[in-house]
């Protein structure tokens, strides 16, 4: 096995790259440069379009073009950036185009700040941009997950002609790990729904608007049809020493590191404490969740945001149970110390899941 | 007999489907200008034998539904980013022809930025731009290109140039830039000017089949149900009203002058010289570190190309194979020096997966394993840079590592720092929260993060700037005059291998030849890597030399 | 009679009675009908002589199919257009 270590954002490129993927169109913005500077650099090597848009707003509307040409091809930002692409993503979604775009989520509201956030979470999961729709979305918490859910992001958006995002946080953008590539690249599926400028495909029309009422509810229940395949067969997660589990910590992205290392504190300290890692955060691992809640009364969600994630946890569980929720925001990241210090303070204290702010911010170590 | 000299072109569907009600023919108003421009566009397309490669970008407004007409490749795209969308086709598929047909409120106000940028990029596609001076679909609304005085539902004391401004000269505009090859205005009211648009319309496309990049073709189009005119009326307005203030005429014209373009999208643009865009590839604009130059070796064969098998992509990404007994060696590899680093993959390869254990080094006291370092300082002593050497180090040495940077503005002035995780098991948190090693380059880093370190850390600290010693006793302080040292061998900018060779002699977490795998890996000059060498061996020098005092 | 130059055929059905080119036919031989078609216009009519085959009509006409232009076959036997 030979690895490379290498930056989350690199590893996007590559595996990209290694996926078949083409043409990427971007804006450059802290912390996800290094994917545009990558792209950069390797797309006109082995013979794909880079460009840099004049705004996101552009790039997303070139991927809208380059996916209706039938390529695969991918575009990455952050949270403002993303704010920007949103009108593009629901077009996508509405004229079930294929793409992959990365958000490497920064601090926010507004200009905010360029620290490590998961404040995207709502507006990459639950929609963001106008419409009945959902984006795939599945999160990294390594560099070689930043490869190979990029890989996995793009045979997805294919097989369900939907926009897919890698949703990852400044941290796991930033950070450098061993990644094991595979050692052969693959190319796309032909798509005969697209427009390739010859004679198959010129009949073709790729377009979102439905003027009819009853055309776009007919074309609106085929779209839920198709999420509610991608519920079925899609959900994806990771669970962490949670068969004799008393509280179970509930994260994504880096968050999830942080929560397997106080797990594994807590468990010095002979607290049984397990881990659930949604690696698709759309589809949501909700049965799942709700089985765990058959057995384990405790859940405390971790988010480097003001309680997004939680929602979608107690939408879960909260049928049997409530869920605690702790978060930093502002590029703040708990220490594996302060966590331990909230599941202890959790477990002392009865649920309080009618209150996001319950548990009092910055805990830190004794 | 009679013969046909001109019907319905080809390049129409015969019977309109997708639209709702009668398919023979089209939503638009009695009298529109936008029949006609899609009839002239229908002809040209059937007359040039391009109709299969022909893909049609629609915009919002009226034409939303040219794709009910034109029996080409058709794509709808969001409001005013039709040229963005048509890029991206063009790019996708450089054959096709690409034509974008867009009103005034879609090309001038809304996308008011994708045209200046698609036009200044100088993209090889065709624009059609219908304007007519109102918003049509939505009833009437003000355009940008809406004349002063004229009363629409979103202006009902008429436009004012206190409140709206100067109407919107798009070909005026499009014309301060250097890339279009084609600019013209034209106008749908009587004979001769409608032959003129048809003229147009043919020589942007033919443009884009010769390669020659950006045409745009304005047309002022009347819009009699909107303007609430008869069609008569209408077709005066454009004449009288319209047509003083957007003057007809070619604005730009480089048809003859300019040398056809290759399509391919990586292809050197149109008018580049040569040797400028050379300078503008990619290979110009490395990821490297400014200061180290170009790789001697292998990378600079990487050229854009168009003709890259799928067999060659590992290899172009630098993704080493796994080198299997009895298959050939000597595959090239791209991306820097693998010498020193394959004698660590053959030895990581040979060692048996899950017994990893008799690889690490061995000798590593108790309380420097599984070490969670903190390396900190300020931004330019190499800080990050020291942190990959000893993950680089790590990694090929067969410890699980992670990297961790504080990244952003900081990294340009004040203190930089990152965290390291060398370890045996899965890492957990990558975050250094309670570091039980501490690298410190400066002061300020020193007093910041020395109350993070546990009892008993291991802090080595950069006595060359560092003038007192730090402050609690329950750790392992170990000074090292860094900067010093680093300067004796040459510069002080090779501090940080100074620091990781008093690590690795300290601790033994690392063995120097690993160290120097690393550094092959990580430094591109091959005068520097010698001089990093040479300052991990005076940092371990330095470690050896204190402890040999100690036991004397 | 002299031999006919061109003709033209109005689809009367697809004509939206905006007369446009009732105003641009040089020889003035196109003109509104008072009867309404199947989608509520009266719908122009050909006078049914005096068509010079210029096409005129042709290009100031918004529908793709409502006029079809002929041209006697002496004067120019190839279809041609203008380039």
């Amino acid at each position: 096995m030979t690895k490379e270590l290498i930056k989350g954002n690199e590893a996007i490129v590559k595996g990209a790259i290694l996926a078949g993927c083409r043409a990427y169109f971007g804006y450059p913005i802290t912390p996800a440069s290094e994917i545009a500077e990558a792209a950069a650099y390797y797309f006109p090597l082995v013979g794909g379009t880079f460009l840099q848009a004049e705004s996101e707003v552009a790039s997303i509307n070139m991927i809208y073009g380059a996916s209706s040409a039938g390529m695969r091809c991918m575009s990455a930002s952050s949270g403002p950036g993303m704010s920007l692409m949103q009108e593009g993503i629901s077009y996508l979604a509405g004229s079930e185009l294929p793409c992959v775009i990365a958000d490497i989520m920064r601090g926010g509201p507004g200009l905010g700040n360029i620290g490590p956030e998961q404040g995207d979470y709502n507006q990459m999961v639950k929609g963001g941009g106008h419409g009945n729709y959902h984006n795939i979305v599945l999160a990294p918490n390594s560099a070689q997950e930043m490869c190979d859910l990029t890989m996995l992001a793009f045979d997805l958006a294919d097989q369900y002609r939907n926009p897919a995002i890698v949703l990852a946080d400044g941290y796991i953008g930033q950070m450098m790990e061993p990644v094991e590539f595979p050692e052969e690249g693959r190319v796309g599926p032909i798509k005969n729904w697209a427009v390739h400028g010859d004679a198959a495909t010129r009949k073709n029309v790729l377009t979102s608007i439905y003027l009819s009422h009853e055309a776009l509810e007919q074309h609106e229940l085929k779209l839920a049809e198709k999420y509610r395949k991608i519920q079925e067969n899609e959900v994806r997660f990771e669970a962490y020493k949670i068969d004799d589990a008393e509280i179970i910590l509930v994260g994504y992205g880096i968050v999830s590191r942080v929560l397997k290392s106080a797990a594994d504190r807590a468990r010095e300290y002979g607290i049984r404490a397990g881990v659930f890692r949604p690696i698709t955060l759309y589809p949501f691992p909700t049965e799942a969740l709700a089985d765990l809640s058959l057995t384990t009364e405790r859940f405390l969600t971790v988010e480097l945001s003001d309680g997004q994630l939680v929602d979608d946890v107690r939408l879960a569980i909260s049928r049997r149970h409530p869920c605690d929720f702790y978060g930093r925001r502002g590029g703040c990241v708990p220490t594996t110390e302060e966590v331990f210090n909230v599941l202890r303070h959790t477990l002392t204290h009865p649920a309080e899941c009618n209150d996001a702010m319950a548990l009092p911010m910055g805990m830190h170590a004794v | 007999m009679f013969n046909v000299i001109q019907q319905k072109p080809e390049t129409f569907y015969d019977l309109f489907e997708r639209k709702d009600g009668d398919p023979h023919v089209t939503h638009y108003c009695p009298g529109c200008g936008h029949g006609v421009a899609h009839k002239m566009i229908a002809e040209c397309l059937e007359d040039l034998g391009i109709q299969d490669r022909t893909i049609l970008v629609s915009p919002v407004g009226c034409s939303v539904f040219a794709y009910y007409y034109f029996d080409v490749g058709n794509v709808q795209a969001p409001h005013g980013r039709a040229p963005a969308v048509a890029t991206g086709i063009k790019r996708s598929r450089p054959e096709a022809i690409v034509l974008s047909y867009q009103g005034d409120g879609d090309l001038a106000a809304i996308g008011g930025n994708e045209i200046l940028h698609a036009a200044n990029r100088g993209e090889n596609i065709t624009v059609f731009f219908i304007n007519n001076a109102i918003y049509g679909m939505t009833g009437g609304q003000m355009a940008p290109t809406s004349l002063i005085g004229q009363k629409t539902t979103t202006s009902p004391f008429g436009r004012s140039l206190k409140n709206e401004g100067y109407p919107m000269r798009v070909c005026e505009l499009l014309a301060a830039l250097e890339a279009p090859v084609y600019l013209e205005r034209t106008a749908i009211f009587d004979n001769k000017n409608n032959m003129r648009t048809r003229k147009a319309i043919r020589k942007a496309i033919q443009n884009q089949i010769d390669g020659l990049g950006f045409s745009l073709v304005e047309i002022l189009s009347p819009c009699p149900t909107i303007w609430k005119m008869t069609p008569q009326e209408s077709r005066q307005w454009v004449r009288d009203q319209m047509m003083p203030y957007f003057k007809l005429g070619i604005f730009r014209d480089k048809t003859t002058t300019q040398t056809p373009s290759a399509v391919a999208a990586s292809e050197t643009p149109a008018g580049l010289e040569a040797g400028s865009a050379q300078a503008a590839s990619p290979q110009g604009a490395s990821k490297n570190e400014p200061s180290s130059p170009p790789p001697t070796n292998s990378l600079e064969e990487l050229k854009p190309r168009t003709d890259v098998s799928l067999d060659e992509v590992p290899a172009i990404l630098g993704i080493r194979a796994t080198e299997r007994p009895g298959e050939t060696h000597g595959q090239a590899v791209y991306g820097g020096n693998y010498n020193e680093r394959s004698k660590f993959y053959e030895a990581a390869s040979a060692t048996p997966q899950g017994s990893g254990e008799e690889f690490f080094p061995r000798d590593v006291p108790e309380q420097y394993r599984d070490p969670q370092i903190k390396i900190a300082g300020f931004g330019g002593q190499g800080v990050l840079l020291l942190g990959e050497a000893l993950a680089e180090s790590g990694m090929l040495s067969g410890y699980r590592v992670s990297w961790l940077p504080s990244y952003g503005p900081e990294m340009r002035g004040g203190t930089a720092h990152c965290h390291v995780r060398l370890s045996q098991n899965e890492i957990g948190s990558p975050l250094v929260s309670r570091p039980t090693i501490l690298l410190s380059l400066n002061k300020p880093s020193l007093e910041k993060f020395l109350p993070e370190a546990v009892p008993g850390a291991l802090v080595i600290y950069n006595s060359s700037l560092i003038d007192q010693p730090p402050s609690r006793t329950d750790i392992e302080a170990l000074p090292l005059s860094a900067t010093e040292i680093a300067e004796k061998i040459g510069s002080p900018k090779i501090t940080n291998m100074v620091v990781v060779g008093a690590l690795i002699a300290k601790t033994r977490l690392l063995t120097k030849e690993s160290v120097f795998a690393a550094i092959e890996a990580l430094v591109k000059n091959p005068k520097l890597v010698e001089m990093n060498r040479r300052a991990v061996e005076a940092g371990m020098q330095a470690v050896m030399e204190k402890e040999e005092a100690v036991k004397v | 009679m002299p031999t006919p130059r061109g003709k033209v055929e109005i689809a009367q059905d697809q004509c939206k009675g905006c007369a446009v080119c009732v105003d641009a036919c040089p020889p003035k031989v196109l003109k509104l009908t008072t009867v309404l078609n199947v989608q509520g216009y009266h719908p122009v009519q050909y006078l049914g002589d005096g068509c010079t085959g210029c096409g005129i009509c042709f290009y100031a006409c918004p529908e793709p199919g409502a006029i079809t232009v002929y041209k006697w076959q002496d004067e120019e036997s190839k279809k041609q257009k203008a380039a």
